[in-house]
């Protein structure tokens, strides 16, 4: 079965395991165990899809672009993880974490984020299950995600500026595992996307799982049968691991594309960093390279471990797009089909648009992960404001 | 009587210098840091047993704000794993080396090349503070097959039954995290310091040394009531970054040296 959970060293083949520093060993094994025990209980796995239903708005919608779809040839069907409460799929993994967190006794958030998604999810539920919360976030994405800053600290976050190394995604993470490792006994790490040690790429993915398992039953009542193309945008690979898992056993044709300054599957270089072995952009001595795209949720030199075990194998492609492209994209969504697609999710649009030759008369499924309004500031700047779009 | 023949220099050397009633000091210099080759030898001359090299690595996740400004300081002037060891050979210490660095350079390098490599330019040991116990397997024999010795970390958290398995595979000594947190100077020892040095030493008989929050010659001497000795990496770099010099840093590893002497 493509998409099993992993081994016991945390392994999907030859990628993952747990590279820490010995002082976070026991937290990934405390984690680990709680996870188990907690997802084959019935009453937490029911608390946590009842929140997802009366907090997160879920289930999400599916939704079929005819302009588009017209105009490319393709049937674009688009699973709406924007419509989630605060905007993206990363509510379904917060809302996990954070009850797990509360399981184990922990009564502190710490969170990395990029664009802000994650920070604010992870704030909300901080908020809701009344937990304190530090979110660290580099300071160039400060600068660019100005209104989600704004919006974690109203939900009672804590965000620190993070200034070392590239001071975006990458740099967040050391300084919120940095943080962990001296605050380990009260406080869960609320990681962000199927990455880090394990547990964690194969707890998110199966708290994203939800994503899959939605849009193949929509599709079936839909259509009565799955897609052809299955596409998600990749950073570090949280929503398209949640929704390729619905669909990994299926013959539907897995496609995670990734931004052209951060195509860690495409370089194909294993590396570690952040506690896995996975494909990571590095130099030729191996220090990590910094990821350059126009938006800051996949500025990320790395990749989830799963997703190079699924490209290893051929089972999953990764392809990438240009900054350019996915603005395209962004602006083409919001004229044929009224959706302001956040700049992550416009790069599956973005490969969609430019392979439409290739995929005529086929059904493509796109994972819509996140809205565009944290983008608008930054697109204003891009496009111009009453200029001719 | 001499260890040397029976453990790796590093061992063999430290262990012969605590079996002589001293206490140990290892000192940790930013490898790259302007002026860091005098002052690896003011370090040595100020009394060190042992010396540390960082090769600066682009996430040092273990690393407080004073290491990671003087590796990052270090990348910008143009510090590679190459132009730091190649370097080594030629510094006049008279007491073993260690790397300290994060595993994805020997990863990136190939276990087999990297241990090498630090072997052939005059290193003893390695410390990789992002490469615990249970992923260490592989690195640990490469490094064997090479001679080097693989110093492992114990923390505060390792629970009791890990620490004599830890305690085994680490080479050249022990080193004991004196706290939950990255490296840095604090205002006070830690009591998790005096405690996991203790667990170390009723597990094991090689060399055990606390590092990590150690700030003051007095905080060493405290540190030093369990552990054979003591890790200081900050406090020297700090008085680099602060413009020391190689004179700076061989006075304050010397104040350290004479702290612990007197006991």
């Amino acid at each position: 079965m493509v998409m099993a959970d992993p081994n016991e060293e945390g392994r999907f083949g030859e990628f993952g395991g747990r590279f820490v520093p010995e002082t976070l060993i026991p937290a990934c094994e405390e984690l680990e165990a709680a996870f188990r025990e907690a997802w084959h209980d019935q009453a937490f796995v029911e608390e946590f899809h009842q929140i997802l239903t009366d907090f997160g708005g879920r289930p999400s919608a599916l939704t079929e672009c005819y302009r588009l779809s017209e105009q490319l040839g393709v049937r674009v069907l688009l699973k709406r993880e924007d419509l989630n409460h605060t905007g993206s799929h990363k509510i379904n993994n917060v809302i996990g974490q954070a009850l797990l967190a509360r399981r184990m006794g922990k009564t502190r958030l710490v969170a990395e984020t990029g664009a802000g998604q994650h920070g604010v999810a992870t704030a909300t539920a901080a908020a809701l299950l009344d937990m304190e919360c530090k979110v660290y976030m580099g300071e160039v994405d400060m600068a660019r995600q100005e209104l989600n800053v704004f919006r974690m600290q109203l939900l009672g976050a804590e965000v620190e500026s993070v200034s070392s190394g590239s001071k975006t995604l990458k740099d967040a993470v050391n300084e919120a595992l940095r943080d962990w490792v001296a605050t380990v006994e009260n406080t869960h790490y609320c990681l962000g996307s199927v990455m880090g040690p394990h547990p964690y790429p194969w707890m998110v993915r199966t708290f994203h799982h939800i994503i899959g398992d939605e849009a193949h039953e929509q599709c079936l009542s839909l259509m009565q049968r799955v897609p052809d193309v299955v596409v998600a945008c990749v950073g570090g690979g949280s929503n398209a691991a949640g929704i390729f898992s619905g669909f990994a056993n299926t013959d539907a044709r897995l496609v995670g594309v990734e931004p052209a300054g951060g195509a860690a599957v495409g370089r194909g270089v294993p590396g570690v960093v952040h506690g896995m072995i996975s494909y990571l952009m590095q130099d030729e001595d191996g220090q990590v390279q910094e990821a350059e795209s126009i938006s800051a949720g996949l500025d990320y030199p790395g990749v989830g471990p799963e997703h190079a075990y699924l490209a290893s194998i051929g089972r999953a492609e990764y392809p990438s797009v240009t900054d350019e492209e996915v603005v395209k994209a962004f602006q083409r969504l919001s004229r044929t089909e009224g959706i302001i697609p956040a700049l992550e999710s416009a790069h599956a649009l973005a490969w969609v648009i430019r392979e439409a030759a290739s995929l005529q008369g086929q059904v493509v499924l796109l994972n819509l992960s996140g809205r565009g309004d944290k983008d608008v500031d930054q697109m204003m700047d891009v496009l111009g404001p009453g200029k001719d779009q | 009587m001499s260890s040397s023949s029976k453990f790796g220099r590093m061992e063999g050397f430290l262990r012969d210098r605590r079996d002589s009633g001293s206490k140990l000091l290892v000192a940790y210099i930013t490898g790259g840091y302007e002026g860091w080759e005098a002052a690896v030898e003011a370090a040595a001359a100020g009394g060190a047993d042992a010396i540390e090299i960082g090769i600066p690595f682009s996430d040092p996740v273990m690393d407080g704000p004073v290491i990671q400004k003087a590796s990052q300081a270090a990348l910008d002037a143009g510090a590679s794993p190459g132009s730091v060891l190649s370097a080594v050979p030629n510094l006049d210490t008279g007491v073993p080396h260690a790397v300290m660095t994060y595993y994805n350079l020997a990863h990136h390098a190939g276990h087999e090349r990297f241990a090498a490599t630090l072997a052939n330019s005059a290193i003893d040991a390695a410390i990789l503070p992002d490469l615990p116990l249970v992923e260490s397997g592989p690195w640990r024999e490469a490094a064997a097959v090479a001679g080097i010795e693989t110093i492992m970390l114990a923390a505060p958290t390792t629970p009791e039954e890990r620490l004599p398995e830890l305690c085994e595979a680490s080479k050249g000594f022990v080193y004991a995290v004196g706290l939950l947190g990255v490296t840095g100077e604090r205002a006070n020892l830690a009591s998790t310091a005096i405690e996991i040095a203790g667990r170390c030493k009723q597990v094991t008989d090689k060399p055990v040394l606390t590092g990590v929050g150690i700030g003051s010659p007095e905080q060493a001497v405290e540190a030093c009531s369990i552990a054979d000795g003591v890790i200081i990496g900050s406090a020297v770099v700090r008085r680099l970054l602060e413009g020391g010099g190689a004179e700076g840093v061989g006075e304050l590893v010397a104040s350290y040296r004479n702290a612990l002497d007197a006991g």
